[in-house]
């Protein structure tokens, strides 16, 4: 039987599509079948363009309205669910939305779900990481609808534009639910760098760095320099130098960016977990026998308060 | 108010997992368990609310086999009330989990669950949203702060830009992230009064759910190694490496 398949996109706060999309059709054509994107918010005008243009697609399902604009599990699943039976894989990206909504979605069609896929074998067989990555288990999933979550940074997007736009379906905007509605939204800009997710370089700083002053102080020049974005360990955002959503590791963001430098970070498993596929690591720590050595290309033993301004300094010239 | 907190029993987050030569599963005979660190977390959040005065009731739920039993009374030693263990050598894959939570929910009643949002075993992230759907209640994942109100409960959770508040109806499943609260220590004495306190067990058959696993792992591998890295011995040399080797500046 021939694969169709869903791909439930996110918008960024721009309101343009993810770059997410590009490793969610690379997963798609792996799969190899029919390819939809969904995509939804509360206002999707411009995502909508763009998604028509994506390669390798068929149509695009567009769910706009004020109710799909908080992206909560419960709306997302009265979209998406009534399509659900149509398709025989419904793929999203493991983000904190997509692993919020999608295990609803798989209750409520009573079938298991896989959680951050990094590798497509078959229509039905699955590597997914387990044990904080120290493990990788190959899962066979014998649903008739296979539901997943997809770790972007396993799959290198699908680039390229189609010329002619495909078709769209516009969705019916799901009735407002009063189980849960948001009332606040604190959102944490990262001024002028890129977002952690599609940076090309991350600087990453641990509890190493001592206080949220040297925290900003240190890594800010550096990452400038680099057009990097900041990252940080669990015990770096615990102490307050960073906030949550810049923590990398099993229990935060995974990130695989061309070049990662981890400062004053250790290199426990669970940090390890979130960085350990980039292209290329350094770290920098005054004990030599840190574990994050074990896995960086290049290490470098010392002081970071004196080795970081150097780096920076050096950069600058 | 009752509060119902699903715990599990994993691999201890200090020791790194291993697979089995043969690739048929995880090494773990003879390691350390631990209560899942999230679930311990849990297990503070609605012990804490049952000390405010918010919460009369504790109690912690757990399924699998008798080993799991050691999760529970870590679970009243730390102050739950109460503790269900659902008896089942079965590989208990989270809708399993999520349907068994389910069928104890509509026996025991509470106003809240709070889960873990991930066990740092299986890392799977489902069973608590699989849990809210099949009640049909809200869901408020990866809380850092709980605030209850009348017939309602505000929770900040951590998200990917940042943190939202949702104000959820009761009764809700709530999700643990890490910067919830800090776990307290079982003291001595209470874990000496846990190991006399009663386990009350159910099955699956009892609670009318199958457990069958739906997914089926064909094996387990460890992930290719990164190569060995060199260590550098100056700023100079790190960025000239990084430039003509590496060439990522
Ligand atoms: C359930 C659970 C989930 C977790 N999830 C995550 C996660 O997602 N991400 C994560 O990162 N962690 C996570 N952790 C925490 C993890 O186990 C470690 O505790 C954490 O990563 C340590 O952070 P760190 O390396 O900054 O601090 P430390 O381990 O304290 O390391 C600090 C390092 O800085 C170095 N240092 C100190 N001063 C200097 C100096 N002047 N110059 C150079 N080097 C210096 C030290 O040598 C040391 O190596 C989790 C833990 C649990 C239990
Ligand atoms: C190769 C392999 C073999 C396995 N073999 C077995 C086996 O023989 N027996 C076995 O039991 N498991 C086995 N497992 C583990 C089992 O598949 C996972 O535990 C299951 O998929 C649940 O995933 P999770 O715990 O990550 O759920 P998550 O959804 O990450 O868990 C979230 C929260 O749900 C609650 N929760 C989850 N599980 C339980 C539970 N059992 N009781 C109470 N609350 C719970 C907790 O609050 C937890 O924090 C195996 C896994 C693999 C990969």
């Amino acid at each position: 039987m021939e694969n169709r398949i869903l791909l439930v996109t996110e918008l960024g706060p721009d309101g343009h599509l993810k770059s997410s999309i590009r490793s969610l059709l690379a997963a798609a054509k792996a799969l190899k079948g029919d390819t939809d994107v969904l995509i939804w918010g509360g206002d999707t005008t411009s995502a909508l363009v763009e998604a028509q243009h994506l390669p390798g697609i068929h149509r695009v399902l567009n769910g706009s309205g004020a109710t799909l604009a908080e992206g909560l599990a419960e709306m997302l699943c009265a979209l998406v669910r009534p399509l659900a039976r149509q398709y025989t894989h419904i793929l999203t990206a493991a983000t904190a939305i997509g692993k919020n909504w999608m295990p609803r979605l798989a209750a409520l069609e009573d079938v298991a779900m896989i959680s951050d896929v990094v590798g497509v074998e078959s229509s039905d067989t699955f590597i997914r990481p387990i044990y904080a990555g120290s493990i990788w288990a190959t899962v066979c999933c014998p649903e008739s609808l296979k539901l997943m979550t997809v770790r972007t940074t396993a799959f290198p997007g699908v680039e390229g534009e189609r010329t002619e736009p495909v078709p769209v379906e516009n969705l019916p905007c799901p009735a407002a639910m009063p189980l849960s509605t948001r009332i606040s939204v604190h959102t944490h800009a990262q001024e002028g760098r890129p977002s952690l997710e599609n940076a090309r370089v991350v600087v990453s700083g641990g509890r190493g760095l001592g206080s949220a002053e040297h925290y900003e102080a240190l890594l800010g020049p550096l990452a400038e320099e680099l057009n990097a974005a900041l990252g940080a360990s669990r015990a770096a955002v615990d102490l307050g130098y960073a906030p949550n959503d810049v923590q990398v590791g099993q229990t935060g963001k995974v990130v695989a960016p061309d070049l990662y430098i981890a400062i004053g970070i250790s290199g426990a498993i669970q940090h390890l977990a979130g960085m350990q596929t980039s292209r290329v690591i350094v770290a920098i720590n005054k004990d030599p026998d840190a574990p994050i050595f074990a896995v960086a290309d290049y290490g470098l033993v010392g002081d970071l308060n004196l080795l970081v301004p150097e780096l920076t300094a050096a950069l600058q010239k | 108010m009752k509060i119902l907190v699903p715990v599990k029993r994993v691999l201890d987050y200090n020791i790194k997992a291993r697979a089995k030569a043969d690739g048929s599963g995880v090494a773990l005979a003879g390691l350390k368990m631990s209560l899942n660190p999230f679930d311990e977390i849990a297990l503070e959040a609605a012990i804490r609310l049952k000390e405010a005065g918010l919460a009369t009731e504790v109690v912690a739920l757990s399924c699998g086999d008798a080993m799991v039993q050691e999760g529970l009374r870590t679970a009243l030693a730390l102050g739950a009330d109460r503790a269900l263990w659902v008896s089942s050598t079965t590989e208990l894959q989270p809708l399993a989990v999520a349907k068994l939570l389910q069928a104890v929910v509509l026996r025991e009643m509470p106003t809240l669950v709070i889960c873990g949002k991930q066990a740092i075993d299986d890392d799977a992230n489902q069973t608590g949203q699989m849990l809210a759907a099949l009640l049909n209640w809200g869901q408020a994942t990866n809380a850092a702060e709980i605030q209850m109100g009348e017939g309602r409960v505000d929770v900040v959770r951590e998200t990917d830009g940042g943190t939202e508040t949702l104000r959820l109806l009761l009764p809700a499943v709530i999700t643990t992230d890490l910067r919830l609260n800090e776990p307290r220590y079982a003291t001595l004495p209470n874990i000496m009064k846990a190991r006399k306190k009663p386990i009350e067990t159910l099955t699956p058959e009892e609670l009318g759910v199958t457990v069958e696993p739906r997914l089926k792992t064909l094996r387990v591998q460890e992930p290719p190694q990164r190569p060995a890295g060199i260590k550098v011995d100056s700023v100079a040399t790190l960025l000239a490496r990084l430039k003509n080797e590496a060439k990522v500046i």
